[in-house]
């Protein structure tokens, strides 16, 4: 193994889904390096959410290798040619590593924003209340929402909303960050205060991956992009060459489309 | 109109909404800790769990209350099996079949009530509690029970209002609930409008204390739900 092995934050080989008899996945690999941020573009339909929500598991893979931080998440085929978990723990223990921040935010509309922010760490990784509220209500501050702490989410506007899941997901010093569309269910208004967060974090370092229509922000921030389309990876490089000399005509017509 | 009578009865009335309370509050704690696991069962993948929930909530909602206690007040001192069974003395008694009987029916229409809040809770709350690494326990205890309870809790306090009334069967099986008191003076004193508006007023002074409750906890649970200040 190479010796670039300790750096290596997430390496999925050949991933395959299925939905059916559609395959919306036909062998897509990534290397995420610590520190990375990668943009999984392409229009919609392309997979590129399903990809994101193999990696932690959400959705099945029907083949492939996933590996984080160098651990290889143990899967075995079951009869109907779905792969699972053979160990639920692991899965669990993994995941707890990859925070995820949705398109539809997701927070648990039952819990003020701190006892949002708290819970995983609490409840997953065992950090006493405390101190998980401590480092909860620094983190608010940081995306900027710390003055709604107390307020339900439902009562907050999508963009707080989001800045919150954000505060959640880093809530458990995450490995790597997973983002699903973040902005997709924005007003257009709301969508630049989330970005800006997004942009501190891949500043500090921090290793993401990001599936996003948002091209100004993957061609600015993002240190790899990946063009996905009908499943496969069309066309993978740094975002200068991928924005400014795209070689695949898909990837032509695609950019084209989206300014 | 002789409503001294009631008066001089009154202590009748009181010592009736003791027993209508106790036997309520009993019914309604052990009916919701029976509802839980059918709900779950109910819901489950399993045949062999779902189908006898199923067929439990269908029978207690698809029949009479007060043909439920008749059944199990009359009908099982008709059977030797219960009668040389350590069970009789409980069903000898009034007191415990109507207690059986309100607790069985209450815990089917709970079970559904719970199950409907269960389905609704919304998917995505669900999938981020699993991309967080939590366990399936981990997500019923801390995401799928507290959200459901809370959605569940408006229809929860129909139930309990719906109980409330519906226990003034007990008062036919020699019972003196409030219903049981009314129907005493009333054959007493030949004064049914008396009797029973008086009773009338009891069930609406407990109902007003249900609503009162469920109003206070609503504000404190229901937070979430309601519009933006």
């Amino acid at each position: 193994m190479p010796a670039s092995d300790s750096q290596e934050a997430i390496k999925v080989t050949d991933l395959h889904k299925r939905f059916g008899d559609h395959e919306v996945l036909k062998g897509v690999s990534l290397t995420a390096h610590k520190g990375d941020v990668i943009s999984l573009i392409g229009s919609s339909g392309s997979g590129k959410s399903t990809f994101l929500r193999c990696i932690n598991l959400l959705e099945m893979p029907n083949g492939g290798d996933i590996r984080v931080a160098g651990e290889q998440i143990r899967l075995k085929p079951d009869g109907k040619g779905l792969l699972h978990p053979e160990q639920q723990k692991q899965v669990q223990r993994i995941r707890s590593k990859l925070a995820m921040v949705f398109q539809g935010f997701n927070l648990w509309s039952h819990m003020t924003i701190l006892e949002n922010v708290i819970e995983a760490p609490v409840q997953v990784l065992g950090v006493p209340r405390k101190e998980a509220i401590e480092q909860a209500e620094a983190l608010l501050h940081k995306v900027g929402i710390y003055p709604r702490k107390d307020a339900y989410p439902g009562h907050l506007s999508g963009g707080q909303q989001q800045r919150a899941a954000i505060a959640r997901a880093l809530a458990v010093n995450p490995q790597v960050m997973l983002f699903d569309e973040p902005t997709s269910a924005l007003d257009p208004e709301l969508v630049g205060e989330v970005l800006q967060v997004m942009r501190e974090l891949a500043a500090e370092g921090r290793t993401m991956i990001v599936v996003t229509h948002e091209m100004a922000f993957a061609r600015d921030v993002s240190s790899q992009v990946l063009f996905l389309h009908q499943g496969r990876i069309e066309e993978q490089g740094a975002p200068d060459q991928l924005f400014n000399a795209p070689r695949s005509e898909r990837l032509q017509q695609f950019l084209a489309s989206s300014y | 109109m002789d409503f001294l009578l009631i008066f001089e009865n009154l202590d009748l009335y009181w010592q009736g909404a003791l027993t209508t309370v106790k036997l309520v509050t009993l019914s309604l704690l052990l009916g919701l800790l029976l509802a839980l696991p059918l709900a779950v069962m109910r819901r489950s993948g399993n045949p062999l769990l779902r189908l006898p929930a199923w067929s439990y909530i269908y029978v207690f909602r698809g029949t009479p209350l007060l043909i439920q206690l008749f059944v199990i007040y009359y009908g099982f001192g008709q059977l030797e099996a219960i009668k040389q069974s350590l069970l009789w003395p409980f069903f000898q008694e009034a007191y415990w079949c109507a207690l059986l009987a309100f607790t069985l029916n209450t815990a089917a229409y709970t079970a559904e009530i719970i199950r409907g809040a269960i389905e609704t809770t919304p998917e995505g709350e669900l999938e981020a509690a699993r991309a967080f690494g939590m366990s399936h326990g981990q997500i019923f205890r801390r995401i799928l029970l507290p959200s459901a309870f809370r959605r569940a809790l408006p229809a929860y306090s129909n139930e309990v209002i719906f109980l409330l009334h519906g226990s003034a069967v007990a008062g036919i099986i020699t019972l003196v609930d409030i219903t049981g008191a009314a129907r005493i003076v009333n054959s007493r004193f030949y004064n049914p409008f008396e009797a029973f508006i008086t009773a009338a007023l009891f069930y609406m002074a407990l109902t007003f204390v249900v609503i009162w409750l469920f109003k206070r906890l609503e504000n404190r649970w229901l937070g979430h739900l309601r519009a933006r200040s």
